[in-house]
């Protein structure tokens, strides 16, 4: 069986690609990707959570909770496309650092 | 051997989300990022949650690279757009990102390695339970967990609303502008 502490280190590793994600890029489209990266190493937390609780009774929690957070990614990544199209369509370009204006 | 196809999976997930993240292109990254998706539904295999790798696939996979090639199809330019990001994202940017991130990182580790041993250690050895089918899952949704499925519900429709609403709005400022410019 895999040690627990194999799927924490997956988890931590790929929520750190995320966060670099965020950080280094400028382009939306690709931040909306690493905050999909960073949902994914959460979610591989449930899932393994579900499977080690030792009570036959509750350990489908972690699945359920797994449904929650697909629902939300869906969610969010509609209006984050969304916000994309219409960043586009204003200025022509995605570098948020151009976003300095609170309107037009 | 469950051990070895858990370590190349691993690999491949942090391998291909570091070739998403770091990619110029943004269609390459859209294919870097279907990998990784399919390498984590691997591992939810691998733990026993089948009902949660097929639900991966189909919806990560499927719905959601199915919308970001859509944005991507409209908005991709080629080679100027290709100029752009790399104009945007270089090495020499994205240093202090690297170093904070790394920070982030061997602390976690450090957590994760010093944590008391016999913690981790009851966990992998706890009576794994039988894996939970379909059936077990839909009980509980309709059961205790029925507030879940209607507050999703309500997240999913505000979600269209806002995407139907936003991308409108967008429509009416650019016919404006055009006639503005005009």
């Amino acid at each position: 069986m895999i040690p627990v502490s194999w799927i924490l280190f997956l988890s931590l590793s790929l929520f750190s690609i995320g966060i670099f994600g965020v950080l280094a890029r400028r382009n939306l489209l690709f931040i909306l990707i690493s905050l999909e990266l960073m949902l994914n190493a959460v979610v591989i937390l449930f899932i393994a959570g579900s499977r080690y609780h030792s009570s036959s009774i509750a350990n489908s929690d972690g699945q359920i909770m797994y449904l929650l957070v697909l629902t939300l990614a869906a969610s969010e990544i509609a209006v984050g496309l969304s916000l994309v199209i219409s960043m586009y369509r204003q200025h022509h370009h995605l570098d948020i650092d151009k976003l300095n204006k609170l309107r037009d | 051997m469950l051990e070895t196809i858990f370590i190349m999976t691993a690999t491949i997930t942090l391998i291909s989300a570091l070739l998403a993240i770091t990619a110029h292109n943004v269609v390459h990254a859209l294919l870097y990022l279907v990998v990784t998706m399919l390498a984590i539904s691997l591992i939810f295999f691998i733990l026993g949650s089948s009902f949660a790798a097929a639900l991966q696939i189909i919806v990560y996979a499927g719905a959601i690279m199915v919308l970001f090639i859509f944005v991507t199809m409209m908005l991709h330019q080629g080679e100027k757009s290709l100029a752009q990001e790399r104009h945007l994202f270089h090495f020499s940017t994205s240093i202090t990102a690297f170093v904070l991130c790394s920070i982030l990182f061997c602390e976690l580790a450090f957590i994760l390695f010093l944590a008391p041993s016999e913690t981790l250690n009851d966990i992998s050895i706890a009576q794994l339970a039988p894996a939970i089918t379909v059936k077990q899952i839909g009980q509980q949704l309709y059961g205790p967990y029925s507030l879940l499925v209607v507050i999703s519900a309500l997240m999913l429709l505000s979600a269209l609303i806002t995407a139907i609403h936003i991308s409108k709005n967008a429509a009416s400022i650019e016919i404006k502008t055009e006639e503005s410019n005009l």
